[in-house]
């Protein structure tokens, strides 16, 4: 899309019946971008633009040939490109549900009014919404519409030689001439040499056009700009292969416990929509060790998940260890660290010291993301007490505790944690059929129960210290049972993705990035060489019109170059050329004055 | 370290004032413009004026005049006096001024106390630095520092190879607004970073985004500058500014430099994203609104390229995505909460 047209600077300096100046703009510019100029300049001439000759083709045929030049032309593309950058901005300004589900909520809650109309108009997940679609889908499609061709064109100006020289070339914007002694044959043989030396692409022109040389740099300006474009579109495709064949999902993994990537290990799953969910990438791992260091702050300093894991469903076991910015990779599947916390180790036994129940519970962060302070809950449905009442109300113990990991400095590192620990009887509600949360309690049909332990007899919140001793243990729960919580380890929160297009995408935007470094950087530029013969002293005017034409034995040759840019300015890079091809090629020594006024004349 | 870092700072900015205050009396004192043009003629030069005018502005004087066929002279003229005798009659103000070697001594204060300016500014990023003993880009206030390091890192290249004295306070004005706002608003102390931000390509992703964000900075300024010039050519202190489309050559000059930096940036930015979170792009705030920047800046490029949209079009183009630039650097970090919030204010 990105094709210059001339700019306004360089091919200003040469008049527009040039025939050059034609040849470059018909040769060079890609339909869609001929077709704006033209338009802009039949607009500015008042003219209606002009219209391709109307053949048989029906007006269905020709509306559809007009709305498809339409849209691959760059007002449109342009139109587009703001379109869309005016499309994303109310994504940042309104939450996402992708992003963040629970704001979005939060947002629908605090706007009753206007949230349901907004929620109508995808203004929560602009980016997957049908108008935001639509106006990438029409960029692409711009896009496409314009590259194709274009890249037709460029193998072909790659497998043409150089157009032919002008019939002036020291007119053109940046052009010198000189006369030498060699011959013009031999003398546009040293000039191609000495332009192929500074890498042109530089031919003998056709001999009918005269002794010239043809020469040509910066092709790869084109083939970046393509490349370019050609990246943006693959990155696409590779997002769409990743939104399909993708998916990403998390778990809670306390020490000690083993996690196989299966559909129902997931605490949270997303899959695209062509994803076969019974076939996973097999793999497991089992996390050893959790640690998290602080500093004095409180701000994290490092987590470290040390791990032991198994490609395959059989596979050799390695041990691994995983950091925040640092993810374990199983094939094209990735895990990475995103939480961690505390669970307690709760264990219940009966008043002949039975144990009736033993488990790590995950407790959850509250009000951030750091473990100050989290929220425990213990659902115990078979505690071993029985049912009341004529009802057979059954008597199932739940504890709901908030745990403290440093009392006294209050970070989130564990110094004699502590747990502030309720006690409940009563009915869970757990038989009922309705789902619940694990992290919550239902408190209809629960009696708070009143205990002894470390912050005294007779409570309604325990302190509990963590730790084995006695400062560990709750009693006067129903029948004699008894709670110590008598450890604690750290969990980690694992978010598994699995993203089969992300290797398109990424090898995709390095090449953009290749591409458009090139366009940006290389100027296409031409450079023309014209040996004519010129005659000796005796002369007469209009004999260096045509080589060779002048009867007599030309004794020197007239040398003309010159060169063009699309864009920018290579006088500098000219004034340097001319200078090698000026060593190369000696100037004879001066003319007369009667001589010089004579090509000034021809010329 | 750190206090003699903040100490720096502060000289920097005051040391930019001056310059600031300097440049502004140089564009203001001025000689005026050459007599045989109006200023307002500057845009409306023949196309040969223009041109060996251009020669001058790179540098290249000694090339062939374009006189060739205008002017009938020798086929090969003694060609430096063809440019310069061009010049001399076309060169718009501000430009012949400095051909003509008019450099007052309110110019060489403004643009040595600059040049001052900016070692202070090198010795307070380096300080910064090596006090919190981490790369100096870590919060919001050493980005800003960096990033107004690049601006004027940017107009003291311009200053040599374009002779932009005419961009001075343009990009001083802001600069010491912008360290400003930094050194009371946004600052910390240095310190050590959280785990998240400590990465390889998190490193490399701030810094290609702080040095795309000058670069982006001072193109604003051209931009609006051209702006101003192309609707009001003859407007106060306007008409002491080069012609407009040096300034629209400029601003694109500066845009194809920066452009691909930005994209480095963001797909640096990605890449670590994918490390850090699993995901490359995540419409996230922050990455909504470098897209938004990258879209309009690549509308920019391609403006520039149309026919119908050349100049002020796609000035505005420019503009715009400058100004999503700030909404993306100041709105996004300060108001809206996302995954970037690092920016330690607030």
């Amino acid at each position: 899309m990105s094709v210059e047209t001339p700019s306004s600077s360089v091919p200003s300096g040469v008049p527009i019946d040039d025939p050059v100046d034609r040849e470059w703009e018909s040769g060079l510019e890609p339909a869609a971008v001929r077709r704006d100029r033209e338009a802009a300049e039949a607009k500015a001439a008042g003219t209606p633009a002009p219209r391709r000759p109307k053949g048989t083709r029906s007006r269905a045929v020709a509306t559809l040939a007009a709305a498809w030049r339409q849209l691959t032309s760059m007002r449109t593309a342009l139109l587009l490109l703001l379109l869309l950058a005016v499309a994303a901005v109310p994504g940042s300004i309104f939450p996402q549900r992708p992003v963040n589900p629970l704001r979005v909520d939060q947002y629908l809650q605090q706007h009753p009014s206007i949230g349901p109309f907004l929620d109508r108009l995808h203004a929560f997940n602009v980016f997957t919404a049908p108008w935001f679609s639509a106006i990438y889908v029409l960029l692409m499609v711009s896009l496409v519409g314009c590259v194709v061709p274009r890249l037709r064109m460029h193998i072909r100006t790659l497998l043409a030689p150089p157009p032919k020289a002008p019939a002036h070339p020291a007119r053109l914007p940046v052009g010198t001439s000189w006369t030498t002694d060699l011959p013009p044959d031999q003398a546009v043989a040293e000039a191609r040499a000495v332009l192929r030396k500074a890498r042109f692409r530089a031919v003998l022109g056709d001999p009918a056009n005269g002794t010239t040389v043809a020469a040509e740099k910066g092709l790869l300006r084109e083939t970046g700009n393509l490349l370019f474009h050609f990246s943006l579109i693959a990155v696409l495709v590779g997002i769409a292969i990743g939104s399909l064949f993708g998916y990403s999902g998390s778990v809670l993994v306390p020490e000690g416990r083993t996690f196989t990537n299966t559909l129902v290990a997931y605490d949270a799953f997303t899959p695209g929509a062509r994803v076969d969910q019974a076939r996973l990438q097999p793999f497991s791992f089992t996390l050893d060790d959790f640690s998290a260091r602080y500093r004095a702050s409180g701000e994290p300093a490092d987590f470290v998940a040390a791990l032991h894991y198994r490609t395959g469903f059989d596979g050799p076991e390695h041990t691994g260890v995983l950091k925040v910015n640092k993810p374990l990779t199983f094939g094209q599947t990735k895990v990475y660290l995103t939480g961690h916390g505390y669970a307690p180790h709760f264990v219940l036994r009966d008043r002949t010291g039975r144990v009736v129940f033993d488990d790590y519970v995950p407790c959850t962060p509250r009000g951030g993301t750091e473990p100050v302070r989290s929220s425990c809950t213990v659902k115990i449905p078979d505690a071993g007490l029985a049912p009341k009442g004529q009802l057979k109300v059954p008597q199932q113990l739940a504890f709901r505790a908030s745990l403290i990991a440093d009392p006294v400095g209050g970070t989130p590192e564990l110094k004699g944690p502590q747990l502030q620990l309720s006690s409940f009887v009563g009915d869970l509600h757990l038989d009922e059929g309705t789902p619940q949360n694990v992290y919550s309690l239902d408190p209809s049909g629960l009696d708070p129960i009143r205990t002894t332990g470390a912050g005294g007899s007779n409570q309604l919140i325990q302190t509990v210290n963590v730790g084995p001793g006695p400062d560990g243990t709750v009693s006067a729960l129903p029948d004699g049972l008894t709670l110590s919580v008598d450890g604690i380890r750290d969990w980690s929160v694992f978010a598994v993705k699995h993203d089969p297009g992300k290797s398109l995408v990424l090898i995709a935007a390095v090449l953009l990035l290749i591409g458009l470094v090139l366009t940006l950087t290389i100027r296409r530029r031409r450079i023309w060489v014209r040996a004519v013969a010129v005659p000796g002293s005796s002369g007469g005017a209009g004999g260096a019109e045509g080589a060779g034409t002048v009867g007599a034995a030309p004794s020197r040759t007239l040398l003309e170059v010159g060169g063009v840019a699309r864009v920018g300015d290579i006088s500098a890079e000219f004034d340097e050329l001319a200078a090698r091809l000026r060593h190369r090629l000696p100037e004879s020594p001066a003319p007369s004055t009667a001589e010089r006024e004579t090509r000034v004349e021809a010329l | 370290m750190s206090k003699l870092s903040d100490h720096l700072f502060l000289v920097t900015i005051l040391v930019y004032a001056v310059a600031m205050v300097a440049f502004a009396a140089d564009l203001a004192f001025r000689r005026q413009v050459v007599p045989i043009f109006r200023s307002g003629d500057v845009i409306r030069r023949t196309p040969q004026a223009t041109r060996v005018d251009e020669r001058e502005l790179v540098g290249a004087g000694v090339s062939t005049g374009p006189g060739g066929r205008s002017s009938s002279l020798p086929v090969d003229p003694p060609r430096s006096s063809a440019a310069s005798a061009g010049s001399s009659g076309a060169g718009g103000p501000g430009e012949g001024d400095d051909a003509g070697g008019h450099f007052t001594w309110l110019a060489r204060a403004a643009v040595g106390l600059t040049a001052l300016g900016w070692l202070i500014h090198l010795a307070t990023i380096v300080t910064r630095g090596i006090a919190a003993r981490r790369v100096p880009w870590g919060n919001m206030f050493e980005f800003s520092t960096v990033a107004a390091f690049i601006c004027v890192t940017a107009f003291l290249v311009l200053l040599a190879k374009q002779r932009a004295r005419w961009l001075g306070t343009f990009v001083l004005l802001p600069v010491v607004l912008y360290l400003g706002l930094a050194g009371t608003v946004l600052y910390k102390s240095a310190g050590p970073l959280v785990p998240a931000l400590n990465s390889y390509w998190l490193k490399i992703h701030v810094l290609a985004a702080i040095t795309a964000s000058g670069l982006f900075f001072v193109s604003g300024i051209v931009a609006l500058l051209y702006l101003a010039k192309s609707y009001r050519p003859d407007g106060p202190m306007l008409s002491r500014l080069p012609a407009a489309e040096k300034l629209d050559r400029i601003t694109y000059g500066i845009v194809a430099l920066s452009f691909p930096i930005w994209t480095f940036a963001v797909i640096a930015g990605a890449i670590w994203a994918e490390a850090a979170w699993g995901r490359y792009w995540g419409w996230d705030p922050k990455e909504t609104w470098s897209f938004i920047t990258w879209v309009i800046y690549a509308g920019y490029l391609h403006a520039r390229s149309t026919a119908g949209w050349r100049g002020r079009r796609a000035a505005w183009f420019a503009v715009a995505a400058f100004a999503a630039l700030i909404v993306n650097y100041y709105v996004v970090n300060i108001w809206i909460v996302g995954l970037h919030s690092y920016a330690g204010v607030g």
